[in-house]
């Protein structure tokens, strides 16, 4: 993972991951790598604190259930707080991002 | 939130739980990561390796997703604090010391607060209480006397400044058991009372604007603790009715457990304060007090300003009664708390003194400690710890320290508060029914955190302070001397010469009020109070008249002195040592009436004077058979003599009673002044009539006087039964003795306690500045080891070094005592109202206190000087 990514953005990002299905942490990161076409490579020191920060507000809920594989992993859920929060950082991250791209263009 | 705070205590308290969670969850990770990598097509090999490489250090992942919550920073915290709880064991008789001397320090000074706390910060339980007053009359001998009824209501109806003006009686009343009457504490109030105090009963009704009139049924309000004691606290007390002054009174209302009020306790029944009493029909019988509430917007001057205004009226239109009679007012919280306030206050910075000692002595253990550990804060700086590591680990040692004494400390309060309230007697108590309510609330620990808070500061700050970063460095070196133990010798010594001080101070109030207090015990009360009991008897039917009331009295005597043990009686209408009441206006015949003519009146059997061992000064005593048929005989003592008859002989004058010229009286003695009032009371002009000319009602009540050889006790029992035996229908109640009235007289009892108080916070005050003084003096000789090794090989003598010592130990000392002693006088100024017969400059007190003080130090000082002189100059110079 880049340094720069910022800890509020690695869990905006994680919330948005998650808005689409339950996951486990290795898909997480998996996707968002994908997703960001390798850009984004997060490691699990980066990506299990910020699962537990936010399941300590109460954003995410954990469940450990069998894989596809037939392991055991702890898949993640969004909940209704989580939704929320998501929304609001998104429309806060699109108010920033458009800010500054007209800052920058000026 | 809550749910953040209970994960993360769960993963405080069950940390293997959380890192087995942390650590398959990372474990899951990693098979998700090979088994992704397989399906990519990588071997097993690669792809154990790739995933190996993407995860990194499991401990780091495991502490990272540790850090990630609140109980990462309160675990450090805790690792702290075991950190200095394993240092405080490490070093127990440090901590013990201070501990132990914080814990003093801070008990005695929680315990004194939550007094205060009780009596002068937490309001009166009352709607407004800085809104109410107490209403007295002024007459020639002071400012507090009763109002009579008739006063009492040209008063209520006169006034413009209340918003109402209530009265109230505080005599008791006497209880019809099935054992005999009974005398029960209680008090007479007007209707208004509980409505003008803005207090209601929590069971039943307050009394209505009717059931004060002559016309209506006796109604009666108990207090709480009579509803719990006397009913067991059950609701059908109501309606209920109890026979009290020989009415049958129903009891229509409980008052609030909370309710307490101080000018009238202890008062279990409250009954109506009624015009058809007898002392209510006349203007001249004072028996009463008024409470008043202040209309919104009138000042405290300006409502006694509208009182002088009728009392000057009332002196004009009733001159016979009211001549020379005013009104005066106090505002309650005064009248309550008046003579309690300066004594709370003088404990209060007792108090803080000992505290303040006690946190000197623990800075300056805390200083010396912080020197030895010069060497392990340099290491462990050199080792990486940034400085503000190092505070945290002083500042985590300072709460341990100010916490465990904090919590020790109450325990302590707790005992003091017990302490103290067993030093004051029960009756004493009842009457300050405030003091009650002290104990360890919400108030005494909000303190004591307060406390434990600026004293965790001052231990954590002062050695991190000491600590800098330069001293670091030089903390390396080995045995460096530098200039960091002069500076810290100046530095305590100048702590100690504080302490000293503060000990004198406290030492010199300790012997003021003890001084005072061994004074007021053996103030001279004219009479002899070893081996004299005394009885209250109060008769509850009516008994004929004034014949009959002699012959009665007469009768009682006869069966009292025959008792064994009793070697003689009397009668009287009050005993001595008492509230120093009952008193009334004089005319000298031939002489126009003066103002300031009211003296205290006793009405006294003829072997009253020979009873108590009273002296006489000169004339006679009267005798028995000196009745009513006889010509009128009084006994006046020396200070009436002293103020009506200066520079001539009263003996053979003639003098009566204000309104009563026909009866004149023959002053046939002089008798030295009898302690009448409270030991610590004023001389006043008094009068002895004989009770046979004076008779007396039974039911009005007297006093029995016993004079006997061997213990009061041990008569009291049988000359109790002796009066029931003669009649059953008498009350006999408040059997004791002269020595308890002297000694547990509310001014001695209040002089008492706060002499033991100071008296001991001086003791651990001395304690512990000695125990500084030779902290400072033991440290100071184990920094110059070298040098008086130094001095011995160069032919020092043994005393030489001794002197050298002593001379430093009595420098400190000396600085100590004169400073102490400018501190003592201010101070006992300031204690001057507390004092009785001694001067805040005693001189005596002052010098004894210092010679203790300096051989205090002395001692202090003699041990290291010892060890000073036995250094052996070889060693000491090896040692280097």
């Amino acid at each position: 993972m880049p340094d720069d990514l910022v800890q509020g953005t690695l869990e905006m990002l994680v919330l948005k991951t998650l808005a689409l299905q339950p996951m486990h942490g290795y898909g997480i990161a998996l996707r968002l790598e994908q997703v960001s076409h390798g850009v984004f490579r997060i490691n699990p020191g980066s990506l299990l604190p910020a699962l537990s920060r936010l399941e300590r507000a109460g954003r995410i809920k954990a469940e450990w259930r069998a894989t596809e594989n037939n392991r055991r992993a702890c898949y993640y859920q969004l909940t209704s707080r989580g939704r929320k929060a998501f929304e609001e950082e998104r429309a806060q991250w699109d108010r920033q991002i458009s800010a500054i791209a007209r800052i920058l263009e000026a | 939130m809550l749910s953040n705070l209970i994960a993360g205590l769960r993963a405080l308290f069950r940390r293997n739980r959380r890192n087995d969670e942390i650590a398959s969850e990372l474990d899951s990770f990693f098979q998700a990561s090979i088994d992704d990598k397989l399906r990519r097509g990588l071997s097993r090999e690669q792809a154990l390796c790739a995933a190996r490489a993407e995860i990194g250090s499991a401990e780091t992942v495991r502490l990272k997703v540790w850090s990630a919550g609140w109980e990462a920073t309160a675990e450090s915290l805790l690792q702290d604090l075991r950190f200095a709880v394993r240092q405080l064991r490490k070093n127990p008789g440090f901590a013990a010391t201070a501990i132990l001397v914080l814990t003093l320090g801070m008990g005695a000074a929680v315990a004194i607060f939550s007094f205060v706390d009780a009596a002068l910060i937490r309001p009166l339980p009352y709607a407004q209480p800085s809104r109410l007053a107490i209403v007295y009359e002024s007459n020639s001998l002071g400012p507090h006397f009763h109002l009579s009824y008739f006063d009492f209501l040209d008063y209520q109806q006169r006034n413009t400044v209340f918003t109402s003006l209530e009265a109230f009686g505080h005599y008791g009343f006497m209880l019809t058991t099935p054992d005999g009457p009974q005398p029960v504490h209680g008090t007479s109030v007007t209707a208004g009372f509980f409505r003008t105090l803005g207090v209601t009963p929590v069971l039943g009704r307050d009394f209505r604007a009717n059931d004060d009139q002559a016309a209506a049924p006796y109604v009666v309000l108990i207090s709480y603790a009579a509803w719990q004691r006397r009913f067991g606290g059950r609701n059908d007390v109501l309606g209920k009715t109890v026979t009290l002054d020989g009415k049958v009174t129903s009891i229509i209302g409980v008052l609030p457990p909370s309710f307490h009020f101080a000018p009238a306790e202890p008062s279990e029944f409250w009954g109506t304060e009624r015009p058809d009493g007898g002392c209510e029909k006349v203007r001249g019988c004072h028996n009463l007090i008024g409470l008043a509430r202040l209309r919104s917007g009138v000042g405290f001057a300006a409502a006694v300003a509208d009182m002088e205004r009728i009392g000057v009226q009332l002196a004009q239109q009733y001159p016979n009664d009211d001549h020379g009679r005013g009104a005066t007012m106090d505002p309650l919280v005064d009248a309550v708390f008046g003579n309690i306030r300066p004594i709370l206050l003088m404990l209060l910075c007792g108090a803080a003194l000992l505290l303040l000692i006690a946190a000197v002595n623990v800075s300056s253990l805390l200083l010396v400690r912080t020197e030895r550990r010069r060497r392990e804060m340099a290491v462990r700086g050199a080792l990486g710890a940034s400085r503000s590591r190092l505070v945290c680990q002083f500042l985590t040692e300072g709460v341990a320290l100010a916490g465990f004494a904090a919590v020790l400390g109450l325990g302590v309060a707790f005992a003091v508060i017990r302490l103290v309230l067993g030093l004051i007697p029960k009756d004493i108590l009842d009457t300050m029914p405030y003091l009650r309510t002290s104990g360890l609330n919400t108030h005494a620990f909000a303190f004591t955190g307060l406390v434990a808070l600026i004293a965790a500061l001052i231990f954590s700050l002062l050695p991190a302070l000491r600590v800098s970063h330069a001293d670091l460095r030089d903390g390396l070196q080995e045995g460096s001397r530098g200039a960091s133990g002069t500076v810290w010798r100046r530095f305590g010594s100048n702590l100690v010469i504080a302490e000293l001080a503060m000990a004198m101070i406290l030492l010199v109030g300790a012997g003021l009020l003890g001084k005072s207090f061994y004074r007021l015990l053996h103030v001279d009360t004219g009479l002899n109070a070893d081996g004299l009991a005394t009885l209250d008897v109060a008769g509850t039917i009516k008994s004929g008249a004034a014949p009959q009331w002699i012959s009665f009295e007469r009768r009682l005597h006869a069966e009292l002195t025959a008792l064994p043990g009793v070697r003689s009686v009397a009668i009287a209408s009050e005993a001595p040592l008492g509230d120093g009441d009952g008193s009334s206006n004089f005319v000298i015949v031939g002489r126009p009436p003066v103002d300031h003519n009211e003296v205290i009146i006793r009405d006294v059997a003829a072997s009253y004077f020979s009873t108590i061992q009273a002296r006489l000064v000169r004339g006679r005593y009267f005798a028995d058979d000196e009745d009513q048929s006889r010509q009128r005989v009084v006994v006046v003592n020396r200070q009436l003599a002293k103020v009506f008859f200066p520079g001539e002989d009263p003996i053979g004058k003639q003098i009566f009673m204000e309104g009563d010229p026909k009866t004149a009286m023959l002053i046939v003695g002089i008798v030295d002044n009898i302690q009448e009032g409270q030991p610590d009371a004023a001389p006043q002009g008094a009068m002895y009539r004989p009770r046979n000319q004076n008779p007396d009602d039974p039911r009005d009540g007297f006093t029995v006087l016993l004079r006997t050889g061997q213990s009061e006790d041990s008569i009291l029992g049988a000359a109790a039964s002796a009066l029931h035996t003669a009649d059953p229908t008498l009350a006999v109640f408040n059997p004791g003795t002269m020595m308890e009235k002297l000694y547990d007289s509310p001014s001695a009892a209040l002089h008492r306690a706060s002499a033991w108080l100071v008296g001991s916070f001086a003791a651990l005050a001395l304690l512990l500045s000695v125990v500084g003084l030779y902290g400072v003096i033991a440290y100071s000789v184990s920094q110059r080891t070298r040098e008086i090794g130094v001095r011995m090989a160069l032919g020092a003598q043994r005393s030489t070094v001794y002197r050298m010592i002593l001379r430093e130990a009595g420098g400190l000392a000396v600085a100590g005592i004169v400073l102490g002693l400018a501190g003592s006088l201010a101070a006992a100024t300031l204690l001057g109202k507390l004092l009785f017969q001694v001067r805040a400059w005693d001189v005596t007190t002052l010098a004894a206190v210092s010679v203790v003080l300096a051989l205090a130090a002395l001692v202090a000082s003699f041990l290291p000087a010892r060890r000073a002189a036995s250094v052996d100059p070889t060693e000491a110079l090896h040692a280097e």
